[in-house]
């Protein structure tokens, strides 16, 4: 009986990492959007587009921070529960 | 740690971040916290192998910079051109972001900068040790840059600063819940700020490490060892980018000490 709880424990464990990597898919979408929109507008302005890279990165950062989030408690669930 | 036959990779891809002393072996059962065990552990005072590579890349630094700054040619030599290249580089950013207030803050922006690319791109170096990977590691650092950003505000601006969780620009009714949100992502700061880093290289690393166990697979190995080679180029990549953004987001944070006031 414990043998099986514990079976079930790692395999919620699994799932759980799986579901929790879904999370990554959002932020790859956030950054596509962030780098697609900037290129369309440099490609309109070319002439302003090197003052905003900083605001690209920063938007990236931002972005992914929050996919990273959900791949920690991936990890966390893999190898720290 | 689950052994091989379990997870069925030839290189655990997590073993790469495992701190050991460097000078010992931990014997197996000497260092078990269940256990109350802690004989074998790592003392504080131990160095380990995260201490050497953050030494190299600090002597790194130190040797491109005092090498760089010999020569003081007009014309300047390769490695003259590195340094006044990162130097102008990361001035600009904190001039652009920060502000003309903000320059006197370039040292530790610059120290932050170098120590975080220094630390990445040794990380690559084959049999290496990433500190940058251990969240550790980047806490100290985003925590220093959360506590300077929240002192220097405070000293600054005086309680003035608090007015900017004050969205002053919202309708009247809406002001106390975006003062709960503005608070809430600003003590949320230092975990993005370091988790974003660490969580970058570890998950790099650790890809390139799975890719490394197929090899040894007879039939994909070519396939592998390909991809090996092209994350490698895309970690390359990613070491300076999450250098490059750490700093810059240290620039937007120290922007809200350093010109709180008037925004």
């Amino acid at each position: 009986m414990e043998a099986e709880v514990a079976q079930l424990a790692l395999m919620g464990k699994y799932i759980g990492a799986g579901l929790a990597a879904i999370g990554l898919g959002g932020a790859g979408i956030g950054v596509g959007n962030i780098a697609g929109n900037f290129l369309a507008g440099a490609l309109r302005n070319p002439s302003a587009a090197p003052s905003q890279t900083a605001n690209l990165f920063v938007g990236i950062a931002f972005a992914e921070a929050l996919g990273i989030f959900s791949f920690l408690i991936a990890l966390l669930l893999m190898f720290a529960v | 740690m689950t052994d091989v036959a379990e997870t069925g990779f030839a290189i655990h891809p997590m073993d790469q971040f495992i701190v050991k002393p460097i000078f010992r072996e931990i014997e197996p059962g000497t260092c078990v916290p269940a256990e109350d065990i802690y004989e074998g552990c790592i003392k504080w005072y131990e160095i380990t192998n995260v201490t050497v590579w953050m030494a190299l890349a600090v002597l790194a630094i130190v040797a491109l910079m005092v090498f760089g700054s010999a020569g003081r040619a007009t014309i300047p030599s390769r490695i003259q051109s590195v340094c006044e290249m990162i130097y102008g580089f990361i001035y600009k950013m904190v001039e652009d972001v920060t502000g003309h207030d903000g320059v006197k803050y370039f040292p530790y922006v610059m120290t932050l900068f170098l120590f975080i690319l220094f630390s990445n791109l040794l990380g690559l170096l084959p049999m290496s040790f990433t500190t940058t990977s251990h969240v550790a590691v980047t806490v100290t650092l985003a925590l220093l840059v959360f506590l300077g950003v929240t002192i220097l505000g405070l000293v600054k601006n005086g309680i003035g600063f608090l007015g900017m969780f004050w969205v002053s620009s919202a309708p009247l009714a809406l002001r106390p819940v975006l003062a709960i949100i503005e608070v809430i992502s600003y003590f949320v700061r230092p975990v993005s700020h370091s988790i974003r880093l660490a969580g970058n290289l570890m998950a790099g690393h650790a890809v390139m490490k799975v890719f490394a166990g197929f090899a040894s697979m007879a039939v994909i190995s070519p396939v592998a060892v390909g991809a090996v080679t092209a994350i490698y180029g895309l970690e390359l990549l990613v070491a300076v980018v999450q250098a490059y953004v750490f700093t810059i987001l240290t620039c937007v944070y120290l922007k809200d000490a350093v010109g709180g006031a008037h925004h």
